[in-house]
């Protein structure tokens, strides 16, 4: 990737960036409810004042028409101040950091998981393809993709919490104990997509030329797999592997809450229900910034590796 | 006797294919196989590579190759025997290469596989040697290419140099000039023949043009639906005495007065 196209891309994802602030300004002022009497009176009925109301409301710039409101935001966003967050009494900026953490932690672990199980399942599977082990890990890992998050997590925390008592049940710490399930929920769905993915991905190029040719060179199996193959066929599957790691970055909502894990898919959850716009729209640009930045490093990194595009970049 | 392929059957899965195949070659001489798509050309040379693709097998006959019957050889092999005592060019030779390493690298592989004996840099060597030999300008930078950095007839000759690197007994050509424009074509089996004539190869060019099958082989053999349906020398152009090989040269365009194979 040359400078121009890298610098071309950058602007492009600051287009995005700033169109999909808008957006999520615009649903959240459209959404019903109101939230100065949220920030006053929490989830409770209590009875609040209109003065009291309209005096924060005044206070807060919530009573400028919404496209001021929109750029006063974004005058601030640009020195790097995405507001305050009622629910937690902090910057946005600041609570992003405190669960940022937690989030990468879960996302790591489960990509190791993942990794660990689906490239040698996928590789074997599809070097013994119509074999008994090829039969196995299609039926578990279909199995596999077919069960929500949700369901396997819970699933996971009766087996090993409930029945076994060998992990907690309660979370909302960051702890190794505390990581295991999640992680290994996370990790055993995306390991049998990835399995899936993988072993398409072999079998595809076991099926080139290259190798019909490697063979009549009387190359032997192990080199064709390892120095032919494979390259090969991480190529597709470094895109899929960075596009599910992107979407980790964002938070894993469900399984966050299932497990109490205290990251930003569970903050995202908290910020939407509490209607602390502020903090969702903070969550939002992160999550759509972690995604087009780990998009952007795989499409160099694929320019790097893959000589037929590297040269056409030239 | 270099070849002695004796009333060969080949069925992929339960299909019979191929059958009653008979071919007889010796030391240097070019053999041509002629005939329509899907006739089996290329079933026919892969089973003597040992190479059929999917379910294909050899359901009879016997293939003798240096007075070794071919049938009884191991996976282990026929590895050594493909690339170093026969071996093959195909139609596309850049595409029968990993298209993203770089030339020198799986060539160099390739020799060192074969000859593990030798030093990277004499595996350098003799490759840019054999490169050298089938006129390619500039071995060096060949070898620093990807393969679709070349053009066909490059490509081409890259195969045809692998190929005979280790100067096989045995060529394998598989319709080695049909992807190329027709100059391209006559250098390239220009090249084969002087390959032949200088390493005493022996050739089965498997090929749809019966001017070049004419031109440069010692026999010449007529498939039709998985049957040889005419085989012998030259005088089978000139005489042809079944049905199927007369078709055959009524297609062949006429230039002038002179038929395509009479020039
Ligand atoms: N992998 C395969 N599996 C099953 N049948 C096959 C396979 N490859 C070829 N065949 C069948 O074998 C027959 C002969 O095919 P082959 O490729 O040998 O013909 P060919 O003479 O080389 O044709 P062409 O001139 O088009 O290359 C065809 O009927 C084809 O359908
Ligand atoms: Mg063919």
């Amino acid at each position: 990737m040359t400078n121009k196209q890298l610098l071309s891309r950058i602007a492009q994802i600051l287009v995005v960036l700033l169109g999909i602030s808008f957006i999520t300004f615009a649903l959240v002022m459209l959404s019903p409810g109101d939230p100065v009497r949220q920030m006053i009176a929490g989830n409770e009925d209590i009875i609040v004042s209109q003065q009291e109301i309209d005096a924060l409301r005044h206070e807060l710039g919530l009573d400028k028409p919404f496209i001021f409101q929109y750029l006063d935001w974004l005058g601030r966003a640009v020195q790097g101040d995405f507001g305050f967050s009622y629910m937690v009494k902090k910057p946005v900026v600041e609570q992003l950091m405190e669960s940022l953490p937690a989030t990468v932690i879960l996302a790591l672990a489960s990509t190791v998981f993942m990794l660990l199980v689906s490239i040698p399942a996928g590789i074997y599977s599809a070097v013994k393809h119509g074999s008994v082990f090829d039969y196995v890990v299609r039926g578990l890992t279909f199995i596999g993709v077919s069960v929500p998050n949700f369901w396997m997590g819970l699933m996971l925390l009766w087996i090993f919490g409930l029945k076994l008592r060998l992990l907690p049940i309660v979370g909302g710490r960051v702890s190794l104990e505390t990581l295991i399930l999640p992680a290994l929920t996370l990790g055993i769905v995306m390991a049998s997509k990835f399995t899936r993915q993988v072993r398409t991905a072999v079998l595809e190029e076991l099926n080139q030329d290259y190798v019909v040719g490697a063979r009549a060179r009387g190359m032997s199996e192990n080199h064709i797999l390892w120095k032919e193959v494979l390259p090969n066929a991480m190529l597709p599957l470094i895109t899929l592997l960075g596009l599910s790691f992107g979407n980790l970055l964002g938070g894993a909502a469900v399984v966050e809450i299932v497990f109490s894990w205290p990251g930003l898919g569970y903050l995202a959850v908290q910020s939407i229900i509490y209607r602390d716009f502020q903090l969702v729209q903070g969550i939002v640009l992160w999550i759509a910034l972690m995604y087009m930045v780990i998009n952007l490093i795989i499409d160099a990194s694929y320019n790097h590796l893959d000589p037929r595009l590297r040269k056409a970049g030239r | 006797m270099l070849l002695e392929v004796k009333d060969l059957n080949i069925s992929y899965g339960d299909k019979l294919t191929v059958s009653g195949v008979d071919l007889e070659l010796n030391t240097g001489e070019i053999m041509s196989i002629v005939g329509e798509s899907g006739s089996g050309k290329t079933t026919v040379i892969r089973a003597i590579m040992g190479c059929l693709p999917g379910r294909g097998h050899v359901s009879g006959g016997s293939i003798i190759f240096e007075g070794r019957d071919m049938l009884k050889n191991t996976p282990k092999e026929w590895r050594q025997l493909c690339g170093r005592e026969m071996s093959m060019i195909f139609q596309d030779s850049g595409n029968m290469i990993n298209p993203i390493r770089r030339i020198g690298e799986q060539f160099v592989n390739y020799i060192r596989t074969h000859a593990p004996e030798k030093t990277k840099a004499k595996a350098v060597e003799m490759a840019k040697d054999m490169l050298n030999k089938v006129r390619l300008p500039n071995p060096e930078s060949i070898m620093q290419s990807y393969p679709f950095e070349l053009s066909g007839g490059m490509r081409q000759r890259v195969g045809i140099a692998m190929a005979m690197v280790f100067r096989p007994k045995l060529l394998l050509a598989d319709e080695p000039t049909s992807a190329l424009d027709v100059t391209t074509q006559a250098q390239i089996i220009r090249q084969i023949v002087d390959i032949r004539n200088e390493f005493g190869v022996a050739v089965i060019l498997v090929t749809h043009n019966l001017g070049v099958a004419s031109y440069v082989s010692n026999k010449l053999v007529v498939m039709k639906n998985g049957r040889v349906v005419e085989s012998g020398k030259r005088e089978v152009i000139s005489d042809p005495q079944d049905a199927y090989t007369k078709e055959l040269l009524a297609a062949v365009p006429v230039v002038g007065e002179v038929k395509y194979y009479d020039r």
